[in-house]
């Protein structure tokens, strides 16, 4: 087997509120492979989007190792972290996060103005982008003249346009109604089989998580089997 | 890399509403900077105005003012025919002998009275002031009870206008012309013929000379007679400069407008901290957002530090067009030096208004800096999860 995408080895995250300590993940142990759609499945407050942000290098670990491409990113620092997002990660939220004073293609442009591309690069890249999720028409419209799922795939455009290899959502269709989660959803997939993306997916909805290659559950912290 | 401007420009404009107030409030300190410094700009002018450069201007040693200078007719005598003076075709020498003297006049908007400047001269004092055109009316007639005003104290005071009179020391004096003094020290005086001055008001002496040198090494000359002479307790020096020191009656103007800018500028620094708080506190999880694309901190500092300049610069530009009406519009005040009432016009200068514009970025700068450090200091995840 190739060696896995993402390789996390005795992750545990602590929180320490006053007296009483949470145990958000306990020594989780995982592999991903290149190319999966992981569902990450499990209740509220069972570590989820604590996995998901720290494979993303949002935040860090108490402890283990989070190896991404064979980079430890519990070991860079704040600003090494900041480049690496922006060239390695693909960062989908829950609640879509454009910038509101910011068009769509804007929005998209936004991870682009950290590189080194020309004006007309960037440009082609958000148009790129704008077309796979289907929104190039919106291109000039603003976040709130868009529906929730055309936000979504705004969003979607923004994490992709770096050509990133890992592209994580944290609920993506937790705002959604069902058709909406449904375009979502495709979408996703069409980026797994159309340019072999990873993704991972944080979600509580069997639906949705039917839609990965694999699902995984948490609980209290633990993977569950 | 920065933030695009256009992303900071649509913030503040986006929140216009809420910051209506704050721009407002900048907009107010701006227009009392720009105002005040007008005022003083518009003093110095008035002196600059006034001298001529070929002119020595002549008072008792020790005087602060024309008004309390006293120059003896000896004294003048004296000086009168000293080569070193320029002379006209008629091989008068140009020696203005002065009368200054103070009148309590009523305000055109009864506001009570003020003191009002009035200068005793001769046709050589007049051909020496050609800045003075008269515009309105002819000149006095000596012998006669008569003055010509400036349009300027017309203006502000009531019997002031061509064909009034008005009574002083016990006479009736008729105004027969209004001249313009071209922006100098002499719009703020009204004019007779010196003789008659001296008899209305039971003068002897007279307050101050005015000279034309015949050259500038004659000028030097003059000054350096008066000095070495032990029968003239005078004081000489070129005319510009001494207009130029009574600017120090500007001083007091600049300080008390700055101290006053100053005092609300404070007011306004908060209220621009308090507005970029707001906008960090709502943008919270934008700044998350920006962070989690690879934003770094310092240009989420920068990002917000511009963008209360911004806020700032758009009150500044309220505040010099809240000042604008006011240039050219002419004003008045006691002044110190004369104890008279001085007029003058605000002017805003370019300069003047680009002065404005910087204290404004400045005051938008200072607030906006605990915010936009709080905004930059706040770790990734925590701004991700706020609401
Ligand atoms: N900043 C924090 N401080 C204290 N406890 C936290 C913090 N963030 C998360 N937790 C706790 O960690 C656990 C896992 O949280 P989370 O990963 O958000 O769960 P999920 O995404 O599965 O709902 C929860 O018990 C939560 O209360
Ligand atoms: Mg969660």
């Amino acid at each position: 087997m190739a060696e896995p995408i993402v390789k996390i080895r005795e992750l545990t995250k602590l929180y320490s509120q006053g007296e009483i300590q949470v145990t958000a993940l306990d020594r989780i142990t995982l592999d991903i492979a290149a190319g999966e759609f992981l569902a990450l499945m499990g209740p509220s407050g069972s570590g989820k989007s604590t996995l998901l942000h720290i494979i993303a290098g949002v935040d860090r670990p108490t402890s283990g190792q989070c190896l991404v491409q064979g980079v430890d990113v519990t070991k860079l620092n704040e600003s090494q972290l900041a480049d690496w997002r922006n060239q390695n990660v693909g960062f989908i939220f829950q609640t879509f996060n454009l910038i509101p004073v910011l068009t769509a293609a804007e929005n998209v442009e936004l991870p682009l103005l950290l590189t080194r591309l020309s004006r007309t690069q960037r440009r082609k890249q958000v148009e790129t982008a704008l077309e796979v999720v289907g929104l190039a028409d919106r291109a000039k419209h603003l976040p709130r003249q868009l529906s929730g799922g055309q936000e979504q795939r705004v969003a979607i455009a923004r994490a992709l346009v770096t050509d990133p290899a890992l592209i994580v959502a944290d609920e993506p269709t937790g705002n959604l109604d069902s058709h909406s989660a449904q375009e979502v959803l495709s979408a996703l997939q069409a980026l797994r089989k159309d340019a072999g993306k990873t993704i991972i997916m944080v979600t509580h909805d069997p639906k949705a998580a039917a839609f990965g290659t694999r699902q995984i559950h948490l609980e209290k912290g633990e993977l569950s089997q | 890399m920065a933030l695009p401007l256009t992303y900071n420009f649509r913030n503040v404009l986006v929140r216009w509403r809420a910051t209506l107030a704050t721009i407002l409030g900048i907009g107010l300190v701006v227009a009392v900077f720009v105002l005040v410094q007008a005022l003083a700009v518009g003093l110095e002018k008035s002196a600059s105005n006034t001298g001529d450069p070929r002119n020595i201007m002549i008072v008792r040693k020790g005087s602060t003012a024309e008004s309390t200078s006293m120059v003896s007719l000896a004294q003048l005598q004296i000086i009168r025919y000293w080569e070193q003076i320029a002379r006209n075709e008629a091989g008068v020498p140009l020696v203005s002998a002065d009368v200054i003297t103070l009148i309590s006049q009523p305000r055109i908007d009864g506001r009570g009275e003020a003191n009002v400047s009035v200068r005793g001269l001769t046709p050589v004092g007049m051909a020496l002031r050609p800045q003075v055109k008269l515009i309105s009316g002819r000149w006095f007639t000596p012998g006669k009870r008569e003055v010509a005003v400036s349009q300027k104290m017309a203006r502000r005071f009531a019997g002031f206008h061509v064909g009034d009179s008005f009574r002083t020391a016990g006479n009736t004096l008729t105004v027969v012309g209004e001249f313009d003094g071209s922006n100098s020290a002499f719009d703020s005086e009204v004019w007779m013929d010196a003789d008659e001055t001296r008899s209305l008001f039971d003068r002897q002496n007279y307050s101050s000379l005015l000279v034309r040198a015949a050259s500038p090494q004659a000028g030097q000359e003059i000054v350096s007679r008066i000095e070495a002479d032990k029968r003239l307790p005078l004081l000489a020096g070129p005319e510009v400069k001494y207009y130029g020191d009574q600017t120090a009656t500007a001083m007091p103007i600049k300080i008390l407008g700055n101290f006053l800018a100053t005092a609300m500028s404070i007011g306004a620094v908060f209220a621009a901290m308090n507005t970029m708080y707001a906008s960090v506190g709502s943008r919270t999880r934008e700044i998350g957002t920006l962070r989690v694309l690879g934003f770094r901190r310092r240009t989420i500092l920068a990002g917000f530090i511009i963008e209360g300049a911004l806020l700032a610069a758009i009150g500044g530009v309220v505040g010099c067009l809240l000042a604008l009406p006011l240039h050219g519009v002419s004003t008045g005040t006691m002044s110190f030096n004369s104890f008279s009432e001085t007029v003058f016009e605000f002017r805003i200068t370019p300069w003047l208004a680009a002065k404005g514009m910087i204290f404004a970025v400045v005051v938008g700068i200072i607030g906006s800096l605990l915010p936009a450090i709080r905004a930059s200091r706040l770790p990734v995840i925590t701004a991700l999860k706020s609401v």
